[in-house]
């Protein structure tokens, strides 16, 4: 009897102890296309995750390198069926597989970032990174002396695209006879591809290496060879620190927490969101000492404007590499338009192939 | 000098022997994985436990490995008929690939076909393309003497890209913002799933081709044709057998194969083609085959074993951190010990110094 009573009341006390755990705090899920150490596109999430973490009642975990397509919805499941409140998907090829997984868990917020579509509990999330890529144009643009800057690119689609033209428009402000040499990797994250394909930029008489990939790899060639780069993601200056200018950046932690907020108080709805510069969540990384002063001031003026929203970089007259006017002058590129985009301005050297 | 040295069995180790040194080894790599999971900073206890759960602890995580192990096994059941004639090939990816292609070029061009005559064209048409990318290599290695190896190796390569420049291209869908990938498939070109589960029909696709390839190895002429070039080929030679016909057979059955897993990936999981459906099942295939030394029934095993180990691994990241790269060092660890384990099967240690 004794014995039964001693278990009862262990029972008891598991059964507390569970029951206290029940008012848990709130579990944030993410999915990283690549590894966080990568230093670059999924690194930046991670940094915005870490900013969540700190938050009063709030857990993250994530799960990395996790391969587009039905791999990504097992993903999704078990963070789902392990009660997570909120996932943030992080690559476009999760779009589908988060719009289904998103149907079976109707309690549970999701946000996918860099697509378009939607559902009752399902929003997607960007940022305008053109508006910093346009200024690390301006920087790229008067730093080069052979008129030739290479720029190592992932896939041709319309994110990739969007920031090579808004580069170029930036590059051609100050300099309007330069031309951007594009190369595709065809791959996110590929380290020695990345910096063989930014090599192949050097050869051709590039100055400047700008790049859209998830690793530091274009940095290291220019380095190597003694010219100047322009990153990506996050500040890569401590990978080139004599080649890095300056690098458009992600700070995801603005965009994050201020979402963890609104799910916490039950305000959340269902978005597509595009922030910016004006928001924080995309911004210009700190000038390395090679920048002369009054180009840092130009930018840093430019930069002003764009938060303020008077330049908004894809007006017209834009013409595309035929010499044809795409925009007409003084017409604003709608962000329909922004979003599909699949051709180059003019200056660009390459195909969108 | 170490009183040890290693000395050939009278016979191979039996049923009993193999079974206790296969687990002996699965033991002997789970601990090695254990300490590397201490030396990370984790509770190698809790973390052996997580990714067993997460990978066959409940009816979910034992679905997804079952599905993930659907095209690992046909892969290898695919290189497995090429391996039992001492053919190396390493191009189930490319085979996979081109299986996957020809299966969505019907898909796109009949979609309106009725389900039993859409899927059994796309069946065709898979297995007729990565058969044929499966027969080159056979000819360039009779005609040209080249290695098998390298070239099926490089073929992926161009089949990878192959596909790249099908999405990426011609077959791109108009409504998809210019990302990679096909439009969806037709409702009749997609093998459903099996009753409530989230298992599709291929798993019903791989019973019965791993149970047709094991007759084929037990029962006909030419299977054991293959067996017997396998294990010597100048014997083989010499008794007038036709090798440079089985090289060519093995090739083309291996690429069918391979493109059958193509095929179902794209039909049952994906609903499209699109780049992500290459994520290295080819590759895995080679290791399968090798832990289950070729056997049909154990390449079945195998297969859930590596799927549920791949499976397991997210749950370990996402409860406790784990970097993603540590399952491919468990896979590797597990491939280690258990090769390293096969010496025991004609080999045995005999202590003190012999004669």
């Amino acid at each position: 009897m004794r014995v039964m009573k001693a278990l009862l009341v262990l029972m008891l006390a598991v059964w507390a102890s569970t029951a206290g755990a029940a008012e848990k705090e709130m579990k944030v899920g993410f999915i990283y296309v690549s590894p966080v150490g990568d230093a670059g596109y999924s690194y930046s999430h991670d940094v915005g995750r870490q900013a969540v973490e700190k938050m009063e009642g709030v857990a993250t975990s994530y799960v990395e390198a996790v391969p587009e397509g039905p791999d990504s919805e097992r993903v999704m499941q078990n963070m789902a069926r392990k009660d997570f409140d909120i996932i943030f998907a992080t690559s476009f090829g999760y779009m589908d597989s988060m719009v289904k997984v998103a149907k079976q868990f109707p309690k549970i917020a999701f946000l996918h970032c860099s697509g378009f579509k939607m559902a009752e509990n399902m929003g997607n999330y960007f940022g305008r990174m053109y508006q910093p890529r346009y200024l690390s144009g301006m920087v790229a643009g008067a730093m080069t002396k052979s008129g030739t800057i290479g720029y190592v690119a992932a896939f041709p689609i319309p994110e990739v695209i969007r920031g090579i033209n808004a580069f170029t428009l930036g590059v051609r402000s100050v300099n309007p006879k330069a031309t951007v040499r594009v190369v595709w990797t065809k791959t996110w994250y590929d380290p020695a591809t990345e910096k063989e394909a930014g090599k192949s930029l050097l050869d051709v008489g590039a100055d400047v290496i700008a790049q859209h990939q998830d690793s530091p790899g274009p940095q290291e060639a220019a380095q190597e060879k003694g010219v100047y780069s322009i990153g990506y993601n996050s500040d890569m200056a401590a990978f080139a620190p004599k080649a890095h200018l300056t690098a458009p950046v992600w700070n995801w932690g603005v965009y994050y927490v201020k979402v963890v907020e609104a799910v916490k108080k039950g305000t959340w709805k269902p978005e597509a969101a595009w922030p910016g510069m004006a928001e924080g969540v995309v911004d210009l990384a700190p000038f390395g000492p090679m920048v002369p002063k009054e180009l840092q001031d130009k930018v840093n003026a430019e930069k002003a404007k764009i938060i303020a929203g008077q330049q908004k970089i894809f007006v017209g007259p834009i013409k595309d590499q035929s010499g044809a006017v795409k925009v007409a002058d003084g017409v604003v590129m709608t962000d329909p338009e922004l979003l599909g985009i699949t051709w180059f301005v003019e200056g660009v050297v390459g195909t969108t192939k | 000098m170490f009183p040890m040295r290693i000395a050939k069995r009278q016979e191979p180790l039996g049923f009993g022997g193999s079974c206790f040194v296969l687990l002996t080894a699965l033991g002997l790599s789970l601990l090695l994985s254990a300490i590397l999971l201490s030396l990370g900073g984790t509770s190698p206890v809790r973390g052996i436990s997580v990714l067993l759960q997460g990978a066959f602890g409940s009816r979910w995580a034992l679905e997804d490995s079952v599905l993930k192990a659907i095209p690992i096994f046909l892969c290898s059941l695919g290189v497995a008929v090429a391996f039992r004639l001492k053919i190396w090939n390493i191009g189930a990816e490319g085979q996979f690939a081109l299986g996957a292609i020809g299966a969505t070029w019907i898909a796109l061009s009949f979609p309106g076909w009725p389900k039993y005559l859409l899927l059994p064209a796309m069946i065709g048409m898979a297995m007729t393309c990565g058969g044929l990318w499966g027969l080159i290599p056979a000819l360039l290695r009779q005609h040209l003497k080249t290695n098998e190896i390298i070239v099926t190796l490089m073929m992926n390569y161009i089949a990878i890209l192959f596909l790249d420049y099908l999405v990426y291209g011609v077959w791109k869908d108009p409504t998809s913002f210019g990302f990679p990938m096909t439009p969806m498939f037709s409702e009749q070109a997609i093998v459903g799933k099996i009753g409530g589960t989230s298992i599709n029909w291929g798993l019903a696709h791989c019973v019965i081709l791993g149970l047709l390839i094991w007759l084929f190895f037990r029962f006909t002429r030419i299977g054991f044709e293959i067996k017997a070039s396998g294990d010597n080929v100048r014997a083989a030679l010499y008794a007038g057998l036709p090798y440079d016909r089985l090289v060519i057979l093995v090739m083309v059955m291996s690429g069918a194969l391979a493109g059958w897993a193509g095929f179902l990936e794209a039909s049952a999981t994906v609903n499209r083609l699109q780049p992500s459906i290459m994520v290295g099942y080819g590759y895995t295939a080679i290791v399968v085959a090798w832990l289950a030394r070729l056997h049909p029934l154990s390449i079945g095993i195998a297969a859930i074993l590596l799927a549920g180990l791949r499976v397991g691994v997210e749950s370990l990241q996402l409860d406790l951190q784990v970097p993603a790269a540590f399952g491919g060092i468990i896979e590797g660890l597990i491939l280690l010990t258990v090769l390293a384990g096969g010496l025991f099967t004609h080999y045995r240690i005999a202590w003190g110094v012999g004669k």
